[in-house]
This record gives C-alpha cells, structure tokens and sequence, in this order.
C-alpha cells in the first residue's frame, strides 16, 4: 500500500474540512497498553489482590505485634482467635506472623529471580541472535545442555549443598541461574528476526557499535516479552522456592517460609488445619494472581496474540 | 529420513557427554561429602582420625584431581576398585559404605519413578487435549472460561501442599466407603503374601491414583493451554474454512482437518512435561512417602553423597534427552510439512 497524499475517510469522500473535529487524542504507548490492561478485569482484579498481599508482607510486619520467632508468652496450639487470627503452633508461634514472614520471602525471591531471569535472558538472547556464528552456536549448545536435566532438581543439587542453612537471596541467586534458559531462546528468536529490518541496517549504516545497536535498538523491541517473561518467571519461581523448601533444601528454620510452613503442618492437617491452609492458600493466591496478571499483561502488549478482539 | 534419524540419534552421544560434565563439575564443585562426613562425626562427638579421612578420600577417589574423577567418573578406565565407571553401567562409590551399591539401589527404584511419572504423563496429555480442544471450539463461552480458570488454577497450584490435600480428600472417601480404595502411603502394600496378579494390580493401582492425578496437574495446565492456543491457530485458519465451505459436516472439518494439525505441536511440550514431571514426582514421592527415585534423590542430597546425585541427575537427563529424540522423530513422521532430505 503506498501513502496517499490526500487521505480519504472510511466511505472513501475527501475528509472534512474542518480537520480539528475529526483528530483524535494522541496516546503514547504506554497509555495504550496500560488501557488495554485495564479492560482485563481479572487481570486489574489479580493485581488489586496482589498489592494486598505485598501490603500484607512487607507492612503487616511492622504493624502486627508477634514477628515468626517463638514467643513464651503466646498460648501453644490455639485455633483461630482475635488475638491470633491464624493460631498458634505448639510450639508458641503466631501463625500470622509466620505467614507474613513467609510471603515476604516468597515476593523478595520471586522479584529477584524474575529480575535476574529477564536480564540474563536478555543479554545471552541478544548477543547470540546478533552476533551469530560460533558465539550463537556456543550459547545455544550451553542452553540445550543445561535444559536436558530437570531444573527443580538441579537447583536443589546446588541448594543442598549449600551448608549451614541457605537463605532468601540465595534460593534465589540459585534459582535465577537456572531458569534463564528457555527464555533466552525466546529472545534470540525475536532478535534474528529483528536484526534483519531495516532500522538494525541503518544504524550499523550510521556506525552504531554492537552494544548500541542491543541497548537501544534491539531490546526496547524485545521489552514486551521480557515483562511477560519476568511476570511468568516470579510465578514459577515461587512455587519452586516453596517447593524446596518443602523438601528442606531451601530457606532454613529458625528463618521462615510458606514451603517450610506446609513441611511442618503435614501431619497436623486433620487436628490442627490452622496451620496447614494459610501458607499452601497464600502461595496458590501469590502464583494465580501473578500468572493472571501476566496473561493480562501480554493481551496488553501484544494485540496481535488475541485473535478475536473482545 | 533414515539419514536423518541416524544424525539426529548420533546427537544424542555429544549432548549427554556434555550434559555428564556439566552435572559432574555443578555437583562435585557445590558438594563436599568428606567435608560432610568429617562434621557428621563432629557432630556424634567422635571426629574421625588422619587415617580414617584418607581411606575415606581413597574410597571415595577424593584424593584425586577433579578432571581425573571425571574421567574415572564417566569411563571407570584406571586404576580403581572396580565400583565406578558410568560407561560400564557403575555408578561410584557411597558415602554410606561399601556395602551400599548405588546403581543396584537405582535400578529397584526406576520403575517405581517410572510408573509414577508414565502414568502422570498420559494423565495430563489426554485431560489436556480434551479440554483444550472443548474450550478452543466453545472460544469466549462460560465452558472457556471456566476451564480457562481451572488451568490457571492448576498452573499456581504448589503440588505438594494439593498432595497433602488429595490425600485427606482420599482418606476421606474411604471412610466413606467402608473400605480401602485409595492407598495414601508408598507405592505398594509392604505385606503381599497371598496375593495372586490381580490382587497385585489392584493394590498397585489403588497406590498410584493419589499421586498420579497429583503429578499430572501441572502438566495438564500446561497442556490444555497450549492445545487451546494451537486449535485456535488452526480453526482460523483458511484450509478450515474452505472444508466448512465445500459443505464438509462440522463433525468432519473438527476430526479430520483441525484436530489432526492442532495436535502436531503439541508433541514438543512431550519432553518439556516429562523433565517438568521428573521435578514433580520428586515432591509427590515425598507427600505421598514412595520409595522411587525422587525420593532417594533426596535423601542421597542430604547426606552430600555427591556420587549418587550425580547418577541420579544423569538418569533423569538420559530420559529427557531420549523424550527428546522420540519427539523428534515422530514429528518427522506425523507433519507431512516438514521435510528432512
């Protein structure tokens, strides 16, 4: 389609003449991808949720009186009260200062292994899908390499034998080093596809180095599917720090996490259930409401992925 | 094609050579069993003698470089005591003593992982292809939608703490019923004397049904969001439209036409599920206390026994990477589009 000089409106007559009437607000992209968001009930609704929870884990603590230390003075194995809205374990914990402490770990771990995913993958991405030839070749083979074995299990061959106890950063650090992979492969797609348009070859034209041509033409490009990376990366990452911690390879007592907590309250599911819900339902609530936002989010940044508009 | 399933099968030698170095040098870099051993001992209040740690670093070929272990590690060729050599099918030494053997321990366990992680396998390919492809037909209806939440709902489920609830939900039942249909705990029933093949199959299945549909949920997420996607792709696509315009029945065009190209891409996911499975039985087998090979993964990487995680990491990598290699080739087979010559 060529560019015609007199545009015609949509019954193909000459436009209007009074030209102001018919123009219509300018958006920016990030206004039309934050209204695009925004249609997404359950995805505005999943962050509204999400938000309560961070308030719940990073300002509960100040305000709450009992922290997840024990306590002598809280009552052992009470059920559900005002005092204690979520009990108490046997041993005298406050089971609702144990879970804030729990999802507080689980949000730190969560944002720094999607922060870590998401620049890693964007980095390796970028330079092999530009640069090419052996250095692709060699970051592509090291990607096929550590996908063969299973990645829970190689964090935890890692975690394991970290001694004396590992803490939130890290199950983290670990966990982040081990998740980049795929998502890189994701990048370095988007990327060989880029490379070849014609902006890439006006910049090299006008002499922009490598590192300029990835830092500013190449991964703004690639912004939205790092969001959507980083968002999916937080919900697997919480659920993979709680599994290790379920398998007490993770955070150690006398730290707390949700995995741990749930490790602790097995056996006590039937007679004590206080102790067993909060923790399993809160790490469900974190990944469900983080896995919504991250579909909403790639309805927003990438229209074309809907095939029926809504 | 033949040449190119012979290409495709001699990949598979530099990939697991490389996958057996990477896993070597992650564990034996990150664990230190005699280091472990010498605290345990601390730890009893009797530490152990000069001597006692060099047999230990001798039996355990920690006395050697980490590239000659290595090497010993993967061929078993060398001066060595008959135990290590994961070519010839040894696995190496435990910490435990010489009486424990680890490849002997790995192997009785194999098929209990395997039956587990088969079973969870199919489990969520057949959930999943049914729903997704319900709820790409019925696109943007209440089914859709519903189905849509229970994927994501699956998808964030932590598996271990819906193990622990399916297990109640189990025990439950049963009280219900009078008797014992769910089994909550192991694999098998410990006491089988008396029993014929029947009995047998019924307390094996009566074991696996808990941690089965445990293991297959995230799958199943998986797969019944992605089958849904592809049969969109395909339904909108003009080939569909042509077969409703020739006059074809909508019976046909969905069986003949859609179903059959949408399930193509799904057989890559085969392989991501089977390592994503591998992680989640891990957690299963410690909920629902098998003794398989996740389990003992486990265990092993308590007591640094750097030699048994080693083999256990390998075992899981050799099962993606032949996942991995079947997928391919019957994509060569099933999709008359890609052509190998």
């Amino acid at each position: 389609m060529t560019d015609t000089t007199t545009p015609l409106d949509q019954d193909g007559r000459p436009p209007l003449p009074d030209a102001e009437a018919i123009t219509t607000k300018e958006r920016s992209q990030l206004q039309l991808v934050t209204r695009r968001f925004f249609r997404h009930k359950l995805a505005v609704g999943s962050l509204f949720v999400l938000l309560l929870v961070f308030a719940f884990a990073f300002i509960g603590p100040e305000l709450w009186k009992w922290d997840h230390t024990l306590h002598r003075e809280i009552p052992p194995s009470q059920p559900p009260s005002l005092a204690h809205p979520f009990g108490t374990t046997s041993a005298g914990h406050d089971v609702m200062g144990m879970v804030m402490r729990g999802t507080q770990q689980s949000l730190k771990v969560a944002l720094t292994v999607s922060l870590m995913t998401a620049a890693i993958a964007a980095l390796v991405g970028s330079i092999a899908g530009l640069l090419g030839r052996w250095i692709d070749g060699a970051l592509m083979r090291l990607v096929d390499i550590i996908l063969v074995v299973p990645p829970l299990a190689l964090v935890a061959a890692v975690a394991g034998n970290v001694r004396g106890g590992s803490t939130w950063y890290a199950v983290a650090l670990i966990l982040g080093f081990f998740t980049w992979p795929v998502y890189s492969r994701i990048i370095r797609g988007m990327v060989l596809s880029l490379r070849e348009q014609e902006f890439i070859e006006a910049a090299r034209a006008m002499g922009a180095s490598n590192v300029r041509i990835i830092l500013r033409h190449l991964l703004p490009n690639t912004t939205g599917q790092l969001i959507v990376t980083a968002t999916i990366v937080a919900a697997t990452a919480i659920l993979a720090e709680a599994g290790l911690s379920f398998l007490q390879l993770g955070i150690q007592p006398p730290d707390t996490s949700l995995g741990l907590q749930v490790q602790n309250a097995m056996s006590a599911m039937k007679t004590r259930p206080w102790l067993f819900y909060p923790p399993g339902i809160m790490i469900l609530i974190i990944a469900l409401t983080i896995n919504f936002i991250g579909d909403g989010l790639r309805d927003a940044l990438d229209p074309r992925q809907t095939m029926v508009r809504r | 094609m033949l040449v190119y399933s012979v290409r495709r099968l001699l990949l598979v030698i530099p990939i697991l050579l490389a996958a057996s170095m990477f896993v070597f040098l992650l564990v034996d870099l990150s664990g230190d069993p005699i280091a472990e051993l010498i605290f345990q001992a601390e730890a009893t209040g009797e530490p152990l003698s000069q001597e006692a740690i060099e047999g230990l670093e001798k039996r355990l070929y920690y006395d050697r470089s980490i590239p000659e272990r290595y090497w010993l590690w993967l061929t078993g060729l060398g001066p060595n005591n008959g135990d290590i050599g994961l070519l010839q099918g040894k696995f190496g030494p435990t910490v435990r003593g010489t009486a424990f053997d680890i490849g002997g321990e790995i192997s009785s366990r194999l098929w209990t992982t395997l039956r587990l992680v088969g079973f969870a396998t199919i489990l969520s390919i057949v959930l999943g292809i049914i729903t997704g492809v319900i709820s790409a037909i019925r696109q943007y209806s209440k089914l859709d939608h519903t189905i849509t939440f229970f994927g994501f709902l699956a998808l964030s489920m932590p598996v271990f703490w819906f193990g622990v609830l399916i297990k109640e939900v189990g025990i439950t039942i049963n009280n219900l019923l009078g008797f014992r249909l769910f089994a909550t705990v192991g694999s098998q029933s410990t006491v089988r004397e008396g029993f014929t093949a029947w009995d047998t199959f019924v307390d094996i299945m009566g074991h696996l049904a808990l941690p089965t549909i445990t293991l297959s949920l995230l799958g199943y997420a998986v797969f019944s969001r992605f089958q849904r996607a592809s049969m969109l792709e395909v339904l909108n696509s003009d080939y569909i439209r042509l077969a409703r315009a020739k006059g074809l029945r909508n019976r046909v065009v969905m069986r003949k036409h859609a179903l059959r190209t949408a399930l193509i891409p799904v057989l890559t996911l085969v392989t991501l599920s089977i390592a994503g499975s591998v992680d989640g039985a891990v957690l299963t087998e410690t909920v629902f206390q098998w003794q398989g090979l996740g389990r003992y993964f486990v265990d092993r990487l308590k007591d640094a026994d750097t030699f048994a995680v080693m083999g256990f990491l390998m075992l899981s990598g050799t099962m993606v990477v032949i996942a991995n290699l079947v997928a391919d080739l019957l994509y060569a087979v099933l999709d008359p589009r890609i052509r190998y010559d």
